[in-house]
């Protein structure tokens, strides 16, 4: 069973350029493992400045394309932010591998991370999802920077908003819901950042 | 008052009522800001009319962080009497968002972009 939050698109097997990378949730505990977000964010990033540039360089040969340089912080924060949820809330019982992706269009930088979840965090998630599609995210974003400085143990939500209010980033979701003994929940988020 | 690893500083310079940063921050959550959060604190407790802090030469910050420092942001706003001013880089994108963000919460911010 699938359920779709915003525009959604499959992740295409395409002739882009893309990258795939696995993390298996049980190799070291969550705290010593946490420093590979940020390494595995600056490989990412750097990796992708190979083809702005190249793409840069080959629009000053034609002075009518626009020059699309997304900068190098921007790729960092979103697939630091990425890995950072899915580590934090991916499912550890599952055994599931955090599934990270992403796909370079000539118009278009798109994010895929698949990470298992808790059934039983599956509603308060989604009900911030709705929260995020029909409500202003500049405000929400403020409102909940507001509500976590008053409260010792929220931090939820954050990221998300930052991601959308601060790099204009597009954000949809795809749940799956496998039915075996133990009811696995896996769920996808897909981040589209025009370049 | 000093906060150091290899990835990150924070130093409290109470003389000059400055608070630097730098390097990169990717704590995990609240837990592992605490001390961060709780240096800025002391730091707007200690001073009576002005405090500073420096981010120029924070590299990285990550959402766990933004929310550390709008906490400190918003405690400041309810004291009334300090004077916060922020420094950031005006070339670097993502200081000059974090600063105005943070100037929006705290409409009393001077923010200085260098």
């Amino acid at each position: 069973m699938q359920q779709i939050f915003g525009d959604f698109i499959e992740e295409k097997q395409d002739d882009t350029e893309y990258l795939v990378l696995g993390f298996s949730p049980g190799s070291l505990p969550l705290k010593e493992r946490w420093r590979a977000n940020g390494l595995s964010a600056d490989f990412i990033a750097d990796y992708l400045q190979i083809f702005f540039i190249g793409q840069q360089e080959n629009n000053n040969n034609n002075l009518k394309a626009p020059i699309p340089v997304p900068s190098k912080n921007a790729v960092k924060y979103i697939a630091n932010e990425l890995l950072e949820n899915a580590m934090k809330f991916s499912d550890e019982t599952s055994h599931d591998v955090t599934r990270f992706a992403f796909h370079l269009y000539s118009n278009k930088l798109t994010f895929y991370v698949t990470n298992s979840i808790k059934p039983e965090k599956v509603e308060t998630f989604q009900a911030f999802i709705k929260e995020l599609m029909h409500k202003y995210p500049h405000d929400l974003y403020f409102r909940r920077m507001e509500s976590n400085a008053n409260d010792e143990n929220t931090n939820s939500g954050l990221g998300l908003l930052s991601m959308i209010c601060d790099y204009s980033a597009k954000i949809s979701w795809k749940f799956e819901m496998l039915q075996t003994e133990k009811h696995i929940v896996t769920v996808t988020t897909m981040v589209s950042l025009d370049v | 008052m000093k906060i150091e690893t290899e990835d990150y500083s924070v130093t409290y310079h109470p003389e000059t009522a400055i608070v630097v940063c730098k390097g990169s921050l990717l704590l995990s959550g609240t837990e592992e800001y605490a001390p961060i959060l709780d240096l800025l604190n002391t730091a707007a407790d200690e001073q009576s009319t002005k405090l500073i802090v420096d981010v120029k030469e924070l590299e990285f910050l990550n959402s766990s962080g933004i929310n550390t420092f709008t906490k400190f942001v918003v405690k400041v706003r309810k004291k009334q009497t300090l004077q916060l001013e922020a420094v950031g880089y005006g070339s670097i994108p993502w200081q000059v968002r974090l600063l105005k963000n943070l100037q929006r919460l705290l409409p009393t911010l001077a923010l200085k972009l260098e």
